[in-house]
């Protein structure tokens, strides 16, 4: 970004933020944002008094323990499982999917469900592991409409954010909202959210700019919801994605990390494509699942880190036990991860 | 997972396209969204979510001088 342009959006933030006199605390709720805070040390540039903090915007963080440990049991009982590179390496009861890979479990990175569909021709009990939001159910959904079988964990992202102000345990001042969640859902939906927020994209500039208008609205005591991402985000999303997340999903309770049970915020796959929910499809092997939390997983913040609450660098664990080579919980695994974001880039900030 | 640049679209077969990111190659199915070559998308997990219309939009300081005044 250039220079001058940045050094004029700090400017303007500096001096709204001295006109405001109070501290403010903004969260990201979507996991490439944490990204770019950390990758170009945006807290450091920021005045004093308006704090980031990070929420539960990483996939891979939110997805539940016990889910994990489901997967990872399912794949080392011998069906074929395929899910996005992070998710694999986190740990649990069983192990990871990584290392059920290392010990003759068949476990497949891929980068989109294209690649799982492919993979069925010649896996066909191929299981895919779907996870992540709004963003990437649509994606699962085509898949099971093209014939692949699914253990879905996706979840609809609004119902967090609102939770999270329902829970009150952090002092939120406003939302950088996700900007692809919101190319799915559009606009409308966060209004019922009574805290200014500002939709936005994915550069540095993005970002910056995402908390400028954020700040300008405290400053002028406005409550809306505003778009900096005009180039991906429609004032109504995209229907076709939500037409067929709901085809083949329906609204259910969700299970996250760090929240347990959040109503209405997961997405089950339909009772007309049970012979392809792997939850269903493979009931007998579940059956024998008994979910146990290790010890390890007690001492990992992750949880409260997902909820804003602590800080990676609060965790005992926290580069010391634990690193992105040898990760105890999902927070250090995934490179959109607060701790794995931290401990790479904790110089820059 | 949240790539921040559009990809411009070089061809279209059926469902799958092939998109041009600043020189980087990559398929994208184009189930999701209504576009033709030469369109700019934002893709995500391998799928386009959608395409740019806005020229103007392109340039997200044009927001920020409005918001001004």
């Amino acid at each position: 970004m250039r220079d001058k342009r940045k050094e004029k959006i700090l400017t303007e933030i500096s001096l709204l933020a001295a006109k405001l006199g109070r501290e403010v605390k903004l969260m990201e709720v979507c996991g490439s944002h944490t990204q770019v805070i950390w990758r170009y040390g945006i807290r450091g540039l920021l005045p004093a008094n308006v704090k980031l903090t990070t929420g539960p915007g990483c996939p891979v963080c939110v997805t539940a323990q016990e889910d994990i440990d489901l997967i990872v049991f399912l794949a080392r009982a011998g069906i074929p499982v395929a899910s996005y590179g992070d998710v694999l390496r986190v740990p649990g009861f069983y192990g990871s999917l990584e290392e059920a890979k290392k010990e003759g479990a068949k476990v497949f990175t891929i980068y989109s469900v294209e690649e799982a569909i492919a993979l069925k021709k010649t896996l066909p009990d191929l299981v895919f592991f779907g996870l992540g939001f709004d963003t990437t159910a649509p994606m699962t959904a085509y898949a099971i409409k093209k014939g692949l079988t699914v253990f879905s964990t996706h979840k609809l992202f609004l119902p967090a954010m609102e939770a999270l102000l329902e829970m009150g345990e952090v002092k939120i001042d406003g939302f950088i909202n996700p900007g692809h969640v919101s190319t799915i859902i559009g606009i409308a939906p966060y209004k019922k959210l009574k805290v200014p927020q500002v939709i936005t994209g994915f550069t540095e500039e993005d970002v910056l700019v995402g908390i400028y208008m954020l700040i300008k609205q405290l400053a002028e005591g406005r409550v809306e919801v505003e778009n900096q991402y005009l180039r991906s985000v429609r004032p109504d999303g995209n229907p076709t994605a939500r037409k067929l997340i709901f085809e083949v999903f329906r609204i259910a309770d969700g299970l996250w990390r760090g929240f347990g049970k959040i109503p209405g915020s997961g997405l089950e796959i339909k009772s007309k494509f049970k012979n392809q929910d792997a939850r269903h499809k493979y009931k007998n092997i579940f059956k024998k699942f008994v979910f146990k939390e290790q010890r390890q997983m007690k001492a990992c913040r992750c949880s409260e880190i997902i909820r804003g609450l602590s800080r990676p660098t609060t965790c005992p664990l926290f580069g010391r036990a634990c690193n992105p080579d040898k990760p105890f919980g999902p927070c250090m695994v995934s490179v959109e991860g607060a701790c794995n974001l931290e401990y790479r880039f904790q110089d820059k900030s | 997972m949240c790539l921040a640049f559009p990809g411009k679209i070089i061809s279209i077969k059926g469902d799958q396209a092939v998109v041009d990111f600043g020189g980087i190659i990559k398929n994208a199915n184009v189930t999701l969204a209504k576009v033709q070559v030469g369109d700019f998308v934002i893709v995500h997990a391998g799928f386009a979510i959608q395409k740019l219309t806005d020229e103007e939009a392109w340039d997200a300081i044009k927001f920020y001088k409005q918001n001004e005044g």
